[in-house]
């Protein structure tokens, strides 16, 4: 690990400010930059500690809820308004890491953590676009099971590895950041970016640039929505397949629904094809799977992950069944 | 930097780089937590902060400075083995023994968790705060910690004779 210079925000203006040095990450649980950092990758010359910021969840005046963006995984996943009122960000979060890491992950540090491609990881024996911007890749032809089959490039091929994004993607959910220039909003479906030619560039965040809060819209179709996640083993694993979804039934019609994806994609993956292919359409089986086919039809296989389609296509059309037989 | 660890405080001016868990070892000669993979898949580094279950291989340790550590070696009271300790002897909740301090850690903190009604990935319903810990909830929720030797059979026998109720 490199040597670095640490201090600690009290507040935002404070993060900020100490920000200011070029070289100057944020540090919030340390659950990935930490080990990014021993792995070298990552090399900060300072740290400001932002875990003392706002990590309070409470109601917006529109209904929703705001989460500080200080508050740790575990404080979300708990929060009753979030299990009663979104309970497929409560479940992803549950479904994410261990007991441990949930305590320790906060969820401006969820947002902006990095993939696990194995070839970014291996710094000594890979190319990576990511790491080293223009290096090349390996893992285009390499061992790609674990890898995108939508949106990537053929700079990379990268997974974003968050399940609390794929919630939020899911529920219109707005991230706001604040910077010495003031404070914006931006949708979290359009926060994290897709590879292009600059996989080394993940989000839309500006240098200095800081995470304060997560904004959950009112969403009454949330209160029906689950999260489910497909991986090698039954915990404790990324995803090679998750899915975010909120149902709504009138009668036997789809009145409203929302659907994203994670583990297939450089960013969490609103599947706005599939909404639209359901809206107004007949509740079954057949019409769920040919909405999921419908997203998935852009899909670009590499060597090892053509089975992540027709995963994505089975695990989307058995999350809609479910709903609709809970709605039931 | 001062810490507090096993209720005791204690002064060290390590370097910023130090992980909570390298501060606890090679510091402060506390050698119960065990560094196993030394990048957060394995859960042998578990302590609690705050009785919270965290890796301390993950922590700087310059962040937990004030925070109440506790270690496997501040478990027993009074030369009395923690109930936990004395389960997983009884039941061979080890092999080697080198994932044990984390597993146990981790444990007390799970059982704490459970009590405030902190969900996990395989229960059902999310509307209440009731939790009833059986043993599929304790394999869920002890999943962040690896037995190589895979001793999990004895391991979530401990863990059940002492939070588990009985059906």
């Amino acid at each position: 690990m490199n040597p670095f210079t640490y201090a600690r925000a009290d507040h935002a203006e404070d993060a900020l400010r100490l920000a200011e040095p070029q070289g100057a990450k944020f540090l919030g649980g340390g659950t990935n930059l930490v080990d990014l950092m021993r792995e070298t990758i990552e090399r900060p010359q300072s740290l400001v500690d932002v875990t003392g910021l706002s990590a309070t969840i409470e109601e917006t005046s529109a209904g929703g809820l705001r989460i500080g963006a200080a508050a740790r995984n575990s404080a979300v996943a708990e929060h009753f308004a979030v299990r009663t009122r979104y309970p497929a960000l409560s479940r992803a979060l549950l479904a994410g890491a261990s007991g441990q890491i949930r305590n320790m992950a906060t969820v401006g540090g969820n947002i902006l953590q990095r993939t696990r491609c194995t070839y970014f990881y291996d710094d000594d024996g890979s190319r990576c676009n990511k790491r080293v911007p223009g290096q090349g890749w390996d893992a285009i032809d390499g061992f790609n099971r674990i890898h995108a089959i939508l949106g990537a490039s053929s700079s990379c091929v990268a997974t974003h590895p968050s399940d609390m994004c794929v919630a939020l993607a899911a529920f219109d959910s707005v991230v706001h950041l604040r910077s010495a220039r003031g404070e914006r909003a931006v949708p979290i479906t359009e926060f994290h970016r897709l590879p292009g030619d600059t996989p080394h560039v993940e989000t839309v965040l500006e240098p200095g640039e800081l995470i304060v809060a997560v904004e959950l819209p009112p969403n009454p179709i949330a209160q029906r929505s689950t999260y489910r996640k497909v991986r090698d083993r039954s915990s404790y694993a990324f995803a090679l397949v998750s899915v975010a979804a909120a149902l709504q039934i009138e009668g036997s019609t789809v009145k409203d629904v929302r659907l994203a994806l994670g583990g297939v994609a450089h960013k969490p993956w609103r599947a706005s094809k599939a909404e639209a292919a359901l809206r107004g359409r007949e509740a079954t089986e057949e019409n769920f799977r040919a909405a999921a086919a419908a997203e998935l039809i852009d899909a670009r296989p590499l060597r090892d992950n053509a089975f992540k389609i027709e995963l994505a296509v089975r695990t989307i059309t058995a999350v809609l069944q479910q709903l609709t037989e809970e709605a039931q | 930097m001062r810490f507090l660890i096993n209720g005791q405080s204690v002064e060290s001016d390590v370097d910023l780089r130090t992980s909570l868990l390298d501060l606890l070892r090679d510091h402060l000669n506390l050698h119960g937590s065990k560094k196993g993979c030394n990048q957060g898949a394995c859960g042998a580094c578990t302590v609690l902060a705050d009785g919270e279950r965290i890796l301390s291989c993950l922590a700087l340790a310059v962040q937990y400075q004030g925070r109440e550590i506790t270690t496997i070696e501040g478990l027993a009271e009074e030369g009395n083995l923690h109930p936990l300790q004395r389960a997983f002897i009884e039941h061979d909740g080890f092999q080697c023994g080198y994932c044990t301090p984390g597993q146990i850690c981790s444990a007390i903190g799970m059982a704490a968790e459970a009590k405030r009604g902190m969900p996990s990935h395989i229960t059902r319903d999310l509307d209440t705060s009731l939790v009833t810990l059986d043993r599929d909830e304790v394999r869920e929720r002890m999943s962040g910690n690896l037995c190589r030797c895979g001793a999990y059979n004895g391991i979530i026998d401990a863990i059940s004779e002492v939070y588990v109720e009985a059906e």
